[in-house]
């Protein structure tokens, strides 16, 4: 009896956690769908789900008028380079804050935290006038830059939270072997923190990916990553639903596709942070 | 591990390098409209005109194109060389000095031919800051076969009254369909574009001689009561929450009877690939209510220079090609007279070509006409505009009014509540911003 009861519990839990993971789906789902409709049909009340006129005439229209390999490589570069130079940035920053630990350890951790309080909104002229200065305009290295700034808080309270996991005991064994601090990090700490590193490379890439705010403002052409991409397909005279679900699923695949392989270390990531 | 990010650094600083141009690059600031995107696929016959120039184009949706190029615009950026703004941002900006004025379009470019009330729109003090690439008023499109089973017939200057009992006799709430779709989303340039409008039929305005706000007075109170109750009895569920867009598929799926928008709406409302009822749809002025205004608007889409641009001659070189008469045959030539941007010059008016395409292109013209933004409302106002008042602190009250509008007709708040709501955050700007006290 009591075993028949925690089947139960176990199949009604499962159907519970798939028909919440299908809700938190369902969107893109959708956006996928759409992007196969005429736009007629992606408009239509009451909506079609499956039982449409399935074409794949939006692809060819969002082919035939915008570069998607242009967008996309920018983005690929933007993202790429900014969760990079955020790593070289926040390993050192994140071990000293884990392993030597000051009086100011936590203010500083705190101050960081509280520049991501601050909408962005509120400093893009200050922003934009230094980069009109120094000629970063649409410029990616620019982009790179301001999303390394914007992001860099986060991978170091994730950095330091792997870091703090990780015992001394091991750190202290190898500072006997005679290793310096340079050697230490790269082969003692940071093998053992390959798993932390990985989750906080994916979720600092799947951010830039998605940063929609500065790469919009900072960018017109040259730099343009696939955000600009899909907000060039949304019309306020005409309907448009089917070619931006088209942009739209041909700027989200890359990354969902790299989320799908990763998925273990990102929930792991994620979680991780949550807890502490 | 090192290597890879050795390898991995080295080809981004490779990938970072821009290469360089040697000719003139123009980098245009547009929106996604059907007649941009036909000009942007026409660019070839410009380069080919015009060999050491060469064009890039930042498409953008309409709020966020306005933040970007407002930014850019103040700090002098110098990002776009050619912008695509309202005629609600000309006079602004070409008042702050933003704008380049507009003096070497060419000896054909033909300004007198350029519509009257567009050219009005686009000018400051005589000069014109912006050439006007599609202009567009908005009409009655209704549904000939809805109306001549109810016996009724639609006059060319319909009346609010005739519009209202034609509204209510066509609503069939069982059979899905609708006596009226009308704008209720949000926004100064959503609702608020069609209640201004509206208001103005019926003699109320957005300001006093001396600015005052005026929504405390009778004339707004009749306007959105009427507007409220109609679209209770008469409008789709969930008109709060309807644009544009959300009603050009409601009416185009056959669900409207009568729908009041944008004179561009008329060519996909008959076009038969997008349009279930293309063969059935006529059109008729914006009613009125005898006062002497109808209730429609006047915008267009303009191309303008920003100071900032280092490239003017090739930008004004652009402009004038863009808006050009030959450019309306060039797009006649490649896509048929129905594809020509509308609403900017007579001689298109004229062009029998033309008007045997488009059955809507004497009421667009009307329309137009008969939309003043110099003298938009029956009663004397301060300002230039006929559904906004042309000055920057209106996108703010506009979107507030327009939310509390809104909330009006989702029936969260009453006609009142609104009207009191609007005047009080209206008078907080207006003293904020300096202009009353």
């Amino acid at each position: 009896m009591a075993r028949m009861a925690t089947t139960r519990r176990v199949v009604i839990s499962t159907a519970v956690a798939w028909l919440f993971g299908f809700l938190i789906f369902f969107p893109i789902l959708w956006m996928v769908l759409a992007s196969f409709k005429t736009e007629l049909e992606a408009f239509a009340i009451p909506p079609s789900f499956l039982f449409f006129h399935w074409t794949t005439e939006n692809y060819a229209t969002v082919q035939e008028r915008s570069d998607y390999f242009h967008h996309a490589m920018n983005s690929v570069i933007i993202a790429g380079g900014s969760t990079l130079i955020a790593l070289l940035i926040a390993i050192p920053a994140a071990w000293s804050m884990a392993f030597s630990p000051t009086k100011r350890t936590k203010d500083i951790l705190l101050w960081m935290l509280s520049t991501k309080m601050m909408p962005p909104v509120g400093v893009l002229v200050p922003i934009y006038l230094i980069y009109k200065t120094f000629g970063l305009l649409d410029s990616r290295i620019g982009l790179v830059f301001i999303l390394c700034l914007g992001n860099l808080p986060i991978v170091i309270w994730m950095l330091f939270t792997y870091f703090k996991e990780i015992p001394r005991d091991i750190l202290e064994a190898a500072r006997m072997d005679g290793a310096t601090i340079g050697r230490e990090l790269v082969y003692v700490l940071t093998p053992m923190a390959i798993p932390g590193l990985a989750s906080t490379m994916l979720l600092n890439l799947i951010l830039a990916w998605n940063e929609a705010f500065w790469t919009l403002n900072l960018s017109t052409s040259n730099a343009a990553p696939l955000t600009t991409f899909i907000a060039s397909y949304s019309s306020p005279e005409g309907l448009f639903w089917a070619k931006l679900s088209a942009a739209s699923t041909l700027a989200i695949a890359p990354i969902l596709v790299l989320g799908w392989f990763s998925q273990k270390q990102l929930v792991r990531g994620l979680t991780f942070g949550a807890v502490k | 591990m090192k290597h890879v990010l050795g390898a991995v650094c080295g080809a981004s600083v490779l990938l970072l390098a821009v290469p360089a141009m040697a000719e003139t690059t123009l980098t245009i600031a547009t929106v996604n409209n059907g007649d941009m995107i036909r000009m942007q696929g026409l660019t070839a016959e410009f380069t080919k005109k015009n060999p050491d120039i060469s064009v890039k184009w930042v498409t953008l949706e309409e709020n966020v194109l306005r933040q970007r190029v407002t930014t850019d615009i103040a700090t002098k950026g110098g990002q776009f060389d050619v912008l695509t703004i309202g005629t609600y941002e000309v006079p602004i900006w070409a008042k702050k000095g933003w704008l380049v004025p507009l003096a070497n379009l060419g000896g054909d470019y033909d300004v007198a031919d350029l519509l009257p009330r567009i050219k009005d729109a686009v000018s400051v003090d005589g000069k014109l800051y912006a050439a006007p690439f599609y202009g567009e008023s908005s009409m009655v499109m209704y549904r000939t076969d809805l109306f001549e089973k109810a016996g009724l017939k639609m006059p060319e200057k319909p009346a609010w009254d005739f519009v209202i009992d034609a509204a209510k006799k066509l609503t069939d709430k069982s059979a899905g369909t609708y006596g009226i779709c009308l704008r209720g989303k949000a926004g100064w340039g959503e609702n608020m574009a069609f209640l201004s409008a509206m208001a103005n039929s019926y003699g109320a305005r957005w300001f006093d001689e001396k600015w005052e706000p005026q929504f405390n007075t009778p004339e707004w109170k009749t306007t959105l009561t009427t507007y409220v109750n109609l679209m209770k009895e008469a409008g789709p569920p969930g008109a709060s929450s309807n644009g544009f867009n959300e009603n050009l598929a409601l009416f185009n799926a056959g669900k409207c009877a009568m729908w009041i928008d944008a004179t561009v709406a008329a060519s996909f409302v008959t076009n038969p690939k997008d349009s279930k009822v293309a063969d059935k749809v006529g059109f008729a002025l914006a009613p009125n209510t005898g006062l002497g205004k109808n209730a429609n608007w006047l915008w267009a889409w303009n191309l303008a220079i920003p100071v900032g641009s280092k490239k003017m001659e090739a930008a004004e070189k652009f402009i004038a090609w863009a808006t050009s008469k030959d450019y309306t045959k060039l797009v006649a030539s490649k896509e048929g007279w129905a594809n020509v941007p509308p609403g900017t010059r007579t001689s298109l008016y004229k062009n029998d070509e033309y008007l045997k395409v488009a059955p809507f292109a004497k009421l667009t013209l009307a329309s137009i006409d008969a939309a003043d933004p110099n003298k938009p409302t029956v009663k004397p106002v301060p300002y230039v505009g006929v559904q906004y008042a042309a000055i920057p602190e209106f996108q703010g009250i506009g979107t507030q009014v327009g939310q509390q509008f809104s909330a009006a007709l989702a029936g969260s708040m009453t006609v009142d509540a609104a009207l009191t709501a609007a005047q009080s955050a209206t008078e907080r700007e207006m003293k904020r911003a300096g202009y009353i006290k």
